[in-house]
């Protein structure tokens, strides 16, 4: 069990965070190429999965998994999106991407008045809070590699 | 439970074939009187809502049909502007039937190529050494499943969150597949599938994987 990247998305697609724990191939590209290539499929997942789906959606897309890792994927109405990659064996991280975006983002960032909202994160105590966030959660275990 | 569609892709991303499995929900019809207390827009070349729900007519859904009789687009049976007919206070009142836009072949064409690129990133963007590309994606409302084969052919099978045993039935499909399509004579590879044989099996092996029932969430 372990936790990958976390990526934090504004509703123009500007990458506003990223962190990274137990990342073992990189993408071969650089960041901001990945920032770009990650919220264009994001994008086009929602559109896809809008198109597709049988039934009105109330949540629309949530996870998906490939046979290595497994993406989760939460948004806010403002249309914040935060995006954690783990590997497969964590059921369902929505609620801790919630609390990261209740807790974390919402009382480090938005009541910071020297953060402005839309550029990258610059708190280095939000950072800080983040990885302790992320280190303590049950299922941030890096495997014995 | 339900399995709602099944498409193939070969491996260029081209579509091969398809089938809906399911009927269209309910759609709503209802009598508006003048103005109109929903905001219309036109998108694809339909009408769709763009804001105000009520009564069952949800946000993106289309305009079917107008006093009883089908628009066809952005159009209305006799070739009027169905904006403009609606903008026009003597039409009223009227009754209007909405419901989920239906997927033309066209866009379930564009659809089947669109996530041939999405598998392809997916495994691009793996932090994960030798990952695969999206072998199942889940939303609210149901779950993609998705089997490449060696040979690169996707076989993607759109089902309810709650149904199980969808691995076998991709299994069970490419069976299918090898067994009526590709050992049929008049077909070519990588071309549309048009075998009465793979269709028929195909509707008995979805029969059988319904039946197989839900076993609580996650399959």
């Amino acid at each position: 069990m372990t936790v990958h990247n976390l990526y934090i998305f504004d509703r123009n697609g500007a990458c506003l965070h990223y962190s990274e724990w137990n990342r073992k191939k990189q993408a071969g590209i650089s960041k901001q190429e990945e920032f770009k290539l990650m919220y264009g499929m994001l994008f086009s997942i929602r559109s896809f999965v809008s198109k597709m789906s049988p039934l009105d959606m109330r949540e629309g897309f949530q996870c998906f998994q490939t046979s290595r890792y497994k993406l989760h994927f939460y948004e806010t109405p403002t249309g914040l999106k935060f995006i954690m990659n783990t590997d497969l064996s964590v059921p369902n991280a929505r609620e801790t991407l919630h609390q990261i975006y209740s807790t974390l983002y919402v009382d480090y960032i938005v009541k910071n008045p020297l953060c402005s909202l839309g550029d990258p994160l610059q708190s280095d105590l939000f950072s800080a809070r983040l990885d302790t966030f992320i280190k303590n959660l049950p299922y941030f275990n890096p495997r014995a590699a | 439970m339900a399995i709602f569609s099944v498409y193939l892709v070969n491996k260029a991303g081209g579509l091969i074939y398809q089938y809906d499995n399911y009927v269209p929900r309910a759609e709503a019809e209802k009598t508006f009187s003048y103005p109109l207390d929903l905001v219309l827009k036109i998108h694809d070349e339909k009408v769709i809502v763009s804001f105000g729900q009520r009564d069952g007519i949800r946000v993106g859904h289309a305009v079917l049909s107008i006093n009883g009789v089908d628009v066809m687009g952005k159009n209305t049976a006799d070739g009027k502007d169905v904006i403009e007919y609606l903008k026009d206070s003597s039409n009223y009142p009227v009754s209007i039937r909405f419901g989920r836009a239906r997927l033309s072949s066209n866009e379930k064409l564009m659809l089947a190529s669109m996530f041939h690129s999405l598998f392809a990133i997916g495994s691009q963007l793996s932090p994960e050494v030798g990952s695969s590309g999206i072998e199942m994606l889940e939303t609210d409302v149901f779950k993609l499943h998705c089997f490449q084969t060696l040979t690169g052919i996707k076989f993607i099978v759109l089902a309810d969150p709650r149904q199980s045993g969808i691995d076998a039935l991709l299994r069970k499909i490419y069976e299918i597949y090898s067994d009526f399509a590709l050992k049929n004579p008049f077909y070519s590879l990588e071309m549309p599938i048009r075998c009465e044989l793979f269709d028929q099996n195909l509707k008995i092996a979805l029969e059988v994987a319904e039946k197989a029932g839900s076993f609580g969430p996650g399959s």
